[in-house]
């Protein structure tokens, strides 16, 4: 049959050379590799990091750990609508819709909020059409990793988990990913 | 009377000293030596290997002897309990019998002493040697057998059968050092590899007897079932050999026990072939008798070295091989080098 890929290697069972039969010479040549290997790593760097202390440098469209985002005025900018729950293939997301009450303007932008925000961290596929299809600009993916933990029912992340602070020290910068995603687009 | 007395407490006294350095410092290379395994491993594949307990992962060794110490020790119901005991103990008592006859440096004199930095000199250092590594294979046998486990029977038989087929071309190999040295004491195998030729080249018995060391070589790989000979515990066929129903300390014992063999072993070819304490240059001032033991340790610290560069790159033999390798290749070598030294002898007086 003709080879489509002319990649295929025709095998041969020839005997062994002598010099193949006392093995030494291939013994030698894996040990010479080996070495090199262990000369590049005792001086140089190893391909695996100390990873609590060093961190590998994320892509900058990295899609981790989830943020709410509130306006300038520090006001959440969700306004409960729902549509990330709906474009969420995984069904991760799910809220509770609230109505603002009076004396609330400085916490939520509009009048409707989600009082309760919950995403399955154990669910999610970090996909971030979450991001794409909120109109308030309200949900990113930023590249914070999800931390571990040994409960699962710990996995299921609430607003206190999500919603970004609102001193200017705890905002979460996402500036970063949204230029690079716009700019791939 | 009264001197005699004082010269044999001085030597009970010395010789007990020595042998109580000699044990710490071989624990303490054995334990030194699993931390060398795991950071040698690591770094020839890529990785870091252990460094959470202290700098680097110094501590690492101690971790691993609490965690050792304090796991539950289980006999299973149906094993043979004292020789399940025995098996381990013989063999890590075995292990650290060997390091009895092999000489640490040449004499140190100095403050009005003259210290001989081995335990015995018997005058047939190197049959004792490879006497206490045949019994070694008792240990296994015994703890295999005990576990009452297809597994660990499997091990035993394993190990058994390939440490015996290995030491048949060890002992040959070894018979062409005794032809060119003239004596079976390890001291008098080291003090013979003394001096250089043509001023640079050292005496070692390495350079006449290349055929006999690569032999020697691969029977200690063998005799210790380190990788590629590491059949009796091959973890891929026998979940873990002979020890695999050992826990414990039991457990720490053996895997213990292979770290001395290396060790020994790896002083023992360091004597025997690469000149012991000797090196070029060597003049019996008290001050290079210090540097032998350091010099020794060096050489010794190498083949540490090369036992696990070796295990980390090879892959483990199939049975047939290993018996192939040992049976129709390595005997008819070692006989042949054997004859070819003999000749040699005969020759060049």
């Amino acid at each position: 049959m003709q080879s489509l890929s002319n990649r295929s290697k025709l095998v041969v069972n020839k005997e062994m050379t002598f010099m193949e039969r006392i093995y030494l010479p291939a013994i030698l040549k894996g040990m010479w590799t080996t070495l090199k290997h262990f000369f590049r790593n005792v001086t140089g760097k190893t391909a695996t990091l100390r990873y609590p202390e060093v961190k590998r440098d994320f892509a900058p469209v990295y899609r981790g750990w989830h943020v709410l985002k509130r306006d300038e005025q520090g006001r959440e900018n969700c306004t409960a609508c729902g549509l990330c729950a709906v474009a969420c293939p995984a069904e991760a997301i799910t809220m509770t819709a609230a109505e603002r009450e009076k004396g609330e303007e400085h916490l939520y932008r509009e009048e409707k909020y989600a009082a309760v925000y919950e995403i399955n961290m154990l669910r999610c596929i970090f996909c971030g059409l979450c991001e794409e299809a909120c109109p308030k600009e309200a949900i990113f993916l930023t590249d914070r990793i999800v931390p571990t933990d040994y409960v699962r029912q710990n996995f299921v992340f609430g607003k206190d988990m999500l919603v970004e602070g609102v001193e200017p020290e705890k905002r979460i910068n996402v500036k970063v990913r949204q230029k690079h995603v716009t700019e791939k687009k | 009377m009264s001197a005699l007395l004082l010269f044999i407490s001085a030597v009970i006294i010395e010789k007990t000293a020595l042998v109580l350095v000699m044990f710490l410092i071989t624990l303490g290379i054995a334990a030194y030596s699993t931390y060398g395994e795991r950071k040698v491993a690591a770094f020839l594949q890529d990785r870091l290997g252990p460094d959470r307990a202290g700098p680097w992962g110094i501590l690492q060794p101690l971790a691993d002897g609490a965690k050792m110490f304090t796991k539950e020790d289980f006999i299973p119901k149906d094993s043979n309990k004292w020789l399940f005991i025995l098996g381990p103990g013989a063999f890590i008592f075995v292990a650290l019998m060997t390091s009895a006859v092999i000489p640490w440096g040449t004499y140190f004199t100095g403050f009005g002493l003259n210290v001989d930095l081995q335990v015995a000199d018997v005058n047939i250092g190197i049959l004792y040697v490879m006497g206490f590594v045949s019994l070694g294979v008792y240990g296994i046998m015994i703890g295999g057998w005990a576990s009452n486990n297809k597994y660990s029977l499997f091990g035993a038989i394993r190990a058994s059968s390939q440490m015996i087929s290995y030491e048949l071309a060890m002992g040959l190999s070894i018979i062409s050092v005794i032809l060119i040295t003239g004596t079976l004491s390890l001291r008098g195998i080291a003090d013979g590899q003394a001096g250089t030729w043509l001023g640079f080249i050292p005496q070692w018995n390495v350079f006449l007897q290349p055929l006999g060391f690569i032999i020697f070589f691969v029977c200690a790989l063998a005799e210790t079932n380190r990788a590629p000979f590491d059949l009796p515990e091959c973890e891929t066929e026998l979940v873990g050999g002979y020890h695999t129903e050992y826990s414990a300390m039991k457990l720490g014992s053996f895997l213990f026990a292979e770290y001395i063999n290396m060790f020994i072993s790896s002083a023992v070819i360091s004597t025997v072939y690469f000149g012991g304490y000797n090196f070029p240059g060597i003049d019996p001032s008290w001050l290079w008798g210090l540097m032998g033991p350091v010099v020794i340790f060096a050489k010794t610290f190498f083949f540490i070295f090369v036992f696990m560069w070796i295990r980390w790159t090879l892959p483990r033999f199939r049975y047939d091989q290993l018996m192939h390798l040992g049976w129709k290749s390595l005997i008819p070598l070692s006989i042949l080098n054997m004859l070819l030294t003999g000749a040699g002898i005969l020759c060049l007086g």
